[in-house]
């Protein structure tokens, strides 16, 4: 029963976390510098998610030069950079890790 | 077609090449909570209570590690505080909104349709139903999060772990930052993100992603102000 309380709880904070800035920010109330800031938001919080998960092996230790994400990345840059197309960028990056995989 | 329609099907379709990582996170997701114990209605629950895979996947993992429920329910929060930053980007969007659509798109704002919808708001601040984008592609994820939750619950792993999928999820992210490249300012703070979310990964309670938001928007606000200043 408690791994409901549990998860019931965790939900309810989750969607505060959600709800709370849309409910309480007054747009009109934002100054300009602060809204300047909110718009590095996406880059501020999606290197945090990529990073790691590129950089970092399961034992939490740096992955090595070769390793096969370090290639899917960079080419992902690189596509991402020429092309401006997400699909064009995820696809690249995943065909890439891929070729490093099998057939190396 | 109606502008409400339209705006709809642009979310579905903005949010759809995202879906790519999302259909297999969710199948590994359903596997991984049955495989750890949880069984299948306390494994489906949290996709539709907690409702975003980070913090699902860090409350189990928690809690199966034998971490008191504290902890577990500390962490996912903690995970999750990157939701405020969101929240605080469409607020200045959706103020003019009722209540109720304020309730039910605030459940809706995962990473994915925070970053499509955002973009599509910048472009579309005058359209009177601009919000209807991130219902479209909010409720898209939710469906497929849902679905493919069902499905690594009944089926189990059938993703093969060779293929490296979890591969996806990074680069998806990293595809949603393609139009800041050629920002300088921007590649400052993605540097700076990337480099703090590294350092400070073993941080406590997983706060590492809010650590690393919190320092990077700090330092471009300082460089932002001091350069006003020459």
């Amino acid at each position: 029963m408690t791994i409901w309380i549990s998860i019931v709880i965790a939900g309810i904070i989750n969607y505060l976390t959600r709800l709370g800035s849309i409910l309480l920010i007054k747009p009109e109330r934002l100054s300009e510098s602060a809204k300047k800031i909110l718009g590095y938001v996406p880059s501020a919080v999606f290197p945090a998610i990529i990073f790691p998960a590129v950089f970092l092996n399961e034992t939490n230790t740096i992955v090595q030069i070769h390793d096969p994400k370090i290639i899917g990345f960079f080419v992902a840059i690189v596509i991402g950079y020429i092309s401006k197309n997400i699909i064009l960028t995820i696809i690249a990056g995943l065909i890439s890790y891929w070729i490093v995989i099998f057939l190396f | 077609m109606s502008k409400k329609k339209e705006n709809l099907l642009k979310g579905f379709y903005d949010v759809s090449p995202l879906l790519l990582p999302v259909v297999p996170f969710g199948i590994i997701f359903g596997a991984i909570g049955i495989e750890l114990g949880f069984g299948p209605y306390i494994t489906y629950a949290t996709s539709i209570i907690i409702f975003s895979g980070a913090s699902q996947i860090v409350f189990f993992q928690l809690l199966s590690n034998g971490a008191s429920s504290i902890i577990a329910i500390t962490s996912s929060s903690v995970v999750s505080t990157r939701h405020l930053l969101y929240g605080a980007v469409v607020a200045q969007y959706l103020s003019k909104l009722s209540l109720m659509w304020k309730i039910f798109l605030s459940y809706l704002l995962t990473d994915q349709a925070f970053a499509v919808s955002q973009e599509f708001f910048k472009k579309n601040s005058n359209d009177e139903y601009k919000h209807y984008h991130l219902l479209g592609a909010g409720l898209t994820l939710w469906i497929v999060w849902q679905f493919t939750t069902v499905i690594g619950i009944l089926l189990g792993s059938i993703v093969p772990e060779e293929l490296g999928l979890s591969f996806t999820i990074p680069l998806t992210f990293l595809a949603l930052l393609i139009n800041y490249f050629r920002k300088i300012d921007h590649l400052i703070v993605i540097f700076l993100s990337g480099l703090s979310s590294i350092l400070f990964y073993e941080a406590p309670l997983k706060s590492y992603i809010i650590l690393s938001c919190v320092i990077s928007l700090f330092i471009i606000f300082l460089i932002n102000k001091f350069q006003k200043k020459i």
